[in-house]
């Protein structure tokens, strides 16, 4: 049980580690010169004024000082929340703005993840022992996992939103509102979630689906299913006992997939010009403004490594052989 | 353990020849095939039987599929057909290197991970599950902006570097109970080195999976690059599935009701993705005699 935990902390650890270090590298160690290319972004003609903006930009990165405490100083301000400074909107800092973002991208994200998770178990399980399900569960899985993301949000958007009209299309409030607390103002948050929501819940439903119905056709052909079905237990317990045995893997599934379905979220908040991370980043991208780039990768690894840490966590709740197998010698 | 039988190697023509009967008479297999092949032979010729280049201006902006432009025009007139066609071959591209580079990395890992154990094999699984926690996305972003210069190529080459993981751990997987069976102990036991015996007996016995590996993650490939594409961090030159997918969004092809330019691409990259995993299905039917039906 430690030893399991100690694993998984040390491997979050140095992942966290190794992703630090190569946001840290990438600009300085990348061919071309961001600091050059945001000093050209600001249009500015004078020369003093370039070589100002120069030295400011190269402090505000630590870029005067040798390689190895501008490596320290880095992980220094990360660790005081210090993200650095917006150029976008200067000069708000970038832990304010991701900050403002954060709350719409985990109302996208974690409920769609784990309705999807669930919805497509049980639709999974299902299909396993109905022909007539299964064979339209199946194939519309693989359409539907095989759909980019931003893909169906367009097609959504389209459908929903521009031609039937029911569906507002961008945004994450109407334009006429200030952001309070009032019903209106939530029903309107609601209105303009749901289509972004539908898009990735749609998606990742079809992939969990078959998932669940391979494991659960694997388990009912397994010894155990056939000598419990021998001895005569009721259909109902084998399928229960199989069905718990097929949720495990999709739990490790569920941890594998969480850095696709929050890069899924990013993109389809750009399709609904969603005011989460995803527009975020766009932004960042257009404006040139890497602290905000670099910002929003380091917050979306933490949640990652944070969320993964979770499921190990249920993962162990649930599997008793995890948790025999890791206070004996088994790795 | 009954290995007795898989021990006695079988005559490999027989197998293949067995592989085929069974490959050509299943149907998932075989529409994935259909459905791949004919958006790669449209990839191909597609811009030859077009006069158009991609990226071109024309002189009739919005205008719906009709004779003249078979799947219509962009707002600035830029034939769809034509950057549909052009965009097919990106897209195989960017899978080709991209699930190409992810699947020897992925080969090597996860062999010499399996196979030697030990220290090695500790190192190497630290490393695979630590990129794997990774989300690549970010990183590819973050690659991307930087860099700057980006062609298909290049960008294939990014998200293979990236991709690997899931496939060594796999292969590692399967490596693992490989290494024990007989016929690689007799083989250690003649003295064959590492490297030979991966190649000669390990390998071989997992050819299929590593085909079926190659075949997810050239999928995956063409997905990251869709949305690295819509993000803005497609290639600068030539055209992209993806790149016409942001160019929709980016100039209100939505709101103007120009479906001709958004539904193609889409459809597209879902089909060859869709057509790929269904294809991979019956491939595993092909291979794995349990999972045929009767």
């Amino acid at each position: 049980m430690r030893r399991y935990f100690g694993r998984k902390l040390l491997i979050y650890g140095l992942t966290f580690f190794v992703a630090v270090t190569v946001n840290w590298m990438i600009p300085r160690f990348m061919p071309g010169d961001p600091v050059a290319s945001m000093v050209a972004r600001a249009n500015v003609s004078q020369p003093e004024a370039v070589e100002a903006m120069r030295a400011y930009y190269s402090s505000l990165f630590g870029l005067d000082q040798p390689l190895l405490s501008q490596y320290g100083n880095f992980w220094g301000a990360l660790l005081r929340g210090d993200f650095g400074t917006s150029i976008w909107l200067f000069p708000t800092p970038v832990s304010q703005v991701i900050g403002a973002a954060v709350p719409y991208t985990l109302a996208l994200v974690v409920p769609s993840v784990l309705l999807s998770w669930v919805v497509g178990n049980r639709f999974g399980a299902y299909a396993a022992r109905r022909k007539l399900l299964d064979n339209t569960v199946l194939p519309v899985g693989y359409v539907l996992t095989a759909m980019p993301y931003m893909w169906l949000a367009v097609l959504l958007a389209w459908s929903l939103g521009v031609i039937a009209g029911i569906f507002p299309v961008a945004g994450g409030y109407s334009f006429s509102m200030r952001p309070h607390l009032s019903w209106a103002f939530l029903l309107d948050l609601l209105h303009h979630w749901t289509l972004p929501f539908l898009s990735l819940f749609l998606v990742a439903l079809g992939g969990w689906a078959i998932g669940m119905r391979n494991m659960i056709i694997y388990e009912l052909e397994s010894d155990y299913s056939t000598y419990l079905s021998a001895l005569g237990a009721p259909d109902r317990l084998i399928r229960r006992y199989a069905f718990r045995n097929a949720v495990l893997p999709q739990i490790t599934g569920l941890a594998l997939q969480l850095g696709v379905i929050v890069a899924g979220a990013l993109v389809t908040e750009i399709v609904f010009a969603y005011p989460g991370l995803g527009s975020l980043i766009l932004k960042a991208i257009q404006n040139k403004d890497f602290f905000l780039l670099q910002g929003t990768f380091l917050f979306i690894v933490l949640g990652v490594l944070i969320a993964n840490f979770i499921i190990d966590i249920v993962y162990v709740v649930v599997d008793p052989r995890t948790r025999a197998g890791m206070a004996g010698a088994q790795a | 353990m009954t290995t007795i039988q898989e021990a006695v190697p079988r005559e490999p023509a027989a197998v293949r020849r067995e592989a085929l009967h069974f490959a050509v008479r299943n149907g998932k297999l075989m529409t994935g095939l259909v459905i791949v092949l004919a958006l790669l032979l449209l990839g191909l010729f597609g811009p030859l039987l077009t006069g158009a280049a991609p990226n071109e201006y024309g002189p009739q902006p919005m205008s719906p599929p009709s004779g003249a432009h078979w799947l219509g025009t962009t707002t600035f007139g830029q034939d769809i057909f034509a950057q549909f066609v052009h965009g097919l071959r990106s897209t195989f591209v960017v899978g080709v290197v991209g699930g190409g580079i992810a699947a020897v990395i992925g080969m090597v890992v996860g062999f010499v991970a399996g196979y030697r154990g030990g220290i090695l094999d500790e190192v190497l699984n630290m490393l695979t599950n630590v990129i794997l926690v990774i989300p690549t996305l970010a990183v590819l972003l973050i690659i991307n902006a930087y860099l700057g210069i980006r062609s298909v190529a290049v960008q294939g080459l990014f998200i293979g570097l990236t991709q690997w993981p899931w496939a060594a751990r796999a292969i590692r997987a399967q490596t693992f109970s490989l290494r024990t069976r007989e016929f690689v102990d007799l083989a250690r036991m003649s003295g064959s080195g590492t490297g030979r015996i991966i190649a000669r007996e390990i390998a071989p016995n997992m050819s299929s999976y590593l085909f079926m590996t190659f075949i997810l993650l050239f999928g995956g490939s063409v997905l990251i690059a869709s949305s690295l594409d819509f993000i803005g961090l497609g290639p600068t030159e030539g055209v992209s599935l993806g790149l016409m997918l942001q160019n929709a969004n980016q100039w209100s092809a939505l709101q103007l009701g120009m479906w001709w330019w958004f539904v193609p691409p889409g459809a597209a990259i879902t089909a060859i993705v869709g057509a790929l995993y269904v294809a991979n299905v019956g491939l595993d039917e092909v291979f794995n005699p349990k999972l045929r039906e009767t």
